[in-house]
């Protein structure tokens, strides 16, 4: 009992606590490290990640996933520039992304929701899907890149205010906004108590199947809006990122910061603290010059730490818990 | 008497008929001196390229250089009248080795097979093997360590040492010299070629620093803008950076610019001479660009296909390299040089 009373560790501290002793040795030992300039472009490198993770946290807080997260940021942000490239309206095309990214989301959500197929099934077709599409139909290149067409929106990602890209404002921004529809609204606790157990929520009136046909189409309308941060930051869109591993690095800020894959806990705070420790490692290493296989290493290793130590502290619960859940 | 006489007789008709021969005849030579000579060859050379089966696997297609390469080839195989497809290994080196078997193991199976190798080593042993099974085997512009009936592409070392010498000439004395190398995955021939290119240079000139040596993963934009921004913090006085590819390096260039050192930080970075190589030039998003000029490696490309197709001997008994030569061009160049785009490849 008396365990109860001192400070309760669990996950999103644990990693809270990894994350300011590498934060101080290395702005002890990194010369460089600590200072504004440098913290800003951590920061700056980090903004997309994070926005994706907000995205990933509220479909996994539903007990859900989303694995066609990186092809829905690439190939509706192509499909806009593309658009605005071959002349068309810049409001015409975002209308027709954004469009384009509801119905995407839309199709994932109901196919999770109603047709009760497993999310990570899902949401690995549609993503393999809307690559395709992008490379076989809708899209010229695989590369786009940031016509003059789309200069309206270039503050989204490629200006600063006060010496802070505009990237990582963006990213504030939407992490008080989710963390406001999260906390305040009442979908959002419908969210935690679905994620929690879906049974339940059901019997206590909640619409389980509308809501979580919301959750993908919200992670599908954050996606788009990371994708145009990226591109107006990166001078142009290259949809081959489907192919790199981001979306396990997504995955891995969620995770990290303890949101459980089973559902039902965690809050933006996590993806804050776990895309902070991503951020940091990431910075340190590259200005210590690892080649980029340690780099990865390394952040495998900070998993499965996190995530040992987290099932160490807050064993599963076997109430609820199910065979073969992830 | 009458015996001569029959000859003379004879003799008459023949001359006419010499006469008519030599006529039909200067008819003829003034008729061909129109243009109209069969070529012998001619027959020959479009009877070979008959039912021949022509594939080609790139590491992925959707590039400007791959989708060019592609559209050239393509034209080649219909006017010769043989037949082209695409197997897209997708950027998974295993879904690659895969596609390479099932052509190994197909009946019948392709006369050539045009490979982009992902990586140094991982199709070099089915390279070889399909070369055995009598397949023509051409690499473009990523070679593998195995040599095979023909290579065409770019000589990434001489990128390497072309981008590193215009460096070395940049960050002379009155600069800091600190250099940053941004590579491309790991084990990929540009990478390692192109590493051997900057270190036949740099090694001669100790004064240079790199700062730091960073793969920007599979071609990773974010990646390169991100290790460029870390690095201009440590080091703003940073020189040059070498980058390893036109598409990422637009990302490099975007980092630079972002931080306000366009002009003081350069750029220099390669590709295949496209819209991108323009553009980014345009933007002084680089500063110095080696070409490899993909309407001409396509050419190459091409001219090996046509000679594998004619060889008569196995394959793996002539083996034969075309190393693009290189283009440099710099921002100067801009309003003088057009850069191609695939609708303007014909």
């Amino acid at each position: 009992m008396t365990s109860k009373h001192i400070i309760r560790l669990d996950q999103q501290s644990i990693v809270f606590l990894i994350s300011l002793i590498i934060f101080c040795c290395f702005s002890i030992f990194l010369p460089n490290f600590f200072t504004v300039g440098n913290l800003i472009a951590m920061m700056r490198s980090i903004s997309v990640l994070a926005i994706l993770g907000l995205g990933m946290a509220i479909v996994v807080i539903g007990r859900g996933i989303d694995l066609s997260m990186v092809a829905l940021m690439a190939v509706p942000t192509a499909l806009v520039m593309t658009m605005v490239d071959s002349g068309n309206g810049l409001v015409l095309s975002i209308t027709v992304g954004t469009g384009f990214a509801i119905i995407a989301g839309g199709i994932s959500g109901l196919l999770v929701a109603y047709a009760e197929i497993p999310a990570l099934f899902v949401t690995l077709a549609t993503g393999l899907a809307l690559a395709g599409l992008g490379q076989v139909g809708i899209l010229k290149a695989d590369m786009v890149s940031w016509s003059d067409g789309m200069n309206p929106i270039r503050w989204i990602g490629g200006a600063s205010l006060f010496g802070i890209p505009s990237s990582i404002l963006v990213a504030a921004f939407m992490f008080i906004a989710v963390g406001w529809f999260l906390k305040k609204t009442k979908i959002g606790r419908f969210i935690y108590s679905i994620g929690d157990n879906p049974n339940t929520a059901r019997t206590t009136g909640i619409s389980v199947r509308p809501i979580m046909v919301l959750q993908y189409i919200l992670a599908a309308l954050i996606a788009l809006l990371a994708g145009f941060v990226m591109a107006a930051s990166n001078n142009l869109m290259d949809t081959r990122i489907y192919n790199l591993s981001l979306i396990y690095d997504v995955i891995l800020v969620v995770v990290l910061g303890g949101i459980g894959l089973s559902g039902g806990r965690g809050g933006v705070w996590s993806v804050l603290v776990g895309t902070l420790l991503v951020g940091i490692v990431f910075n340190g290493m590259t200005i210590m010059n690892f080649p980029l296989d340690i780099q990865d290493l390394f952040k495998g290793i900070i998993l499965l730490i996190a995530i040992a130590v987290d099932s160490f502290l807050n064993p599963r619960n076997e109430e609820t818990a199910q065979q073969g859940d992830i | 008497m009458t015996l001569f006489n029959r000859k003379s007789r004879w003799g008459t008709k023949s001359l006419f008929a010499l006469a008519l021969a030599a006529m039909v005849g200067m008819v003829g030579v003034a008729h061909a001196q129109d243009g109209a000579i069969k070529d012998p060859e001619r027959t020959h050379y479009y009877e070979v390229f008959k039912n021949k089966r022509v594939v080609f696997v790139p590491v992925f297609m959707g590039l400007d250089l791959t989708e060019g390469w592609s559209k050239m080839m393509s034209i080649q195989a219909k006017r010769l009248g043989y037949s082209y497809e695409v197997r897209n290994a997708n950027f998974d080196t295993s879904a690659g080795v895969q596609i390479l078997t099932q052509l190994l193991n197909e009946k019948p199976k392709p006369d050539v097979v045009v490979i982009q190798n992902p990586d140094v080593t991982s199709y070099a042993k089915l390279e070889k093997q399909m070369e055995d099974a009598g397949i023509y085997v051409i690499q473009l512009n990523m070679k593998s360590l195995t040599m095979t009936t023909g290579f065409a592409g770019a000589d990434a070392t001489v990128i390497g040492e072309t981008q590193a010498d215009w460096v070395v000439k940049q960050c002379g004395p009155n600069t800091s010299r600190k250099i940053l190398i941004l590579n491309g995955p790991t084990t990929a021939p540009w990478t390692v070629y192109m590493q051997e290119g900057y270190n036949n240079v740099l090694s001669k000139n100790p004064d240079i620093k790199v700062v730091a040596r960073q793969s920007i993963g599979n071609y990773d934009s974010s990646k390169a803008k991100s290790i460029t921004e870390v690095t201009l913090k440590q080091h703003p006085d940073l020189c040059a950076i070498m980058g390893v590819w036109d598409i990422p390096d637009l990302a490099t260039g975007a980092a630079v610019k972002d931080a306000g050192k366009s002009g003081k930080v350069l750029v220099s970075t390669s590709g295949g001479g496209g819209e991108v190589a323009c553009k980014g030039l345009q933007t002084k998003a680089f500063d110095h660009y080696v070409s490899y000029d993909v309407p001409g490696q396509s050419r190459d490309v091409n001219d090996l296909i046509q000679m594998a197709l004619q060889l008569r001997d196995k394959p793996g008994k002539i083996k034969v390299a075309h190393y693009t030569p290189l283009s440099v061009l710099t921002q100067a160049d801009v309003d003088s040089h057009k850069c191609w785009t695939i609708d303007s490849l014909k």
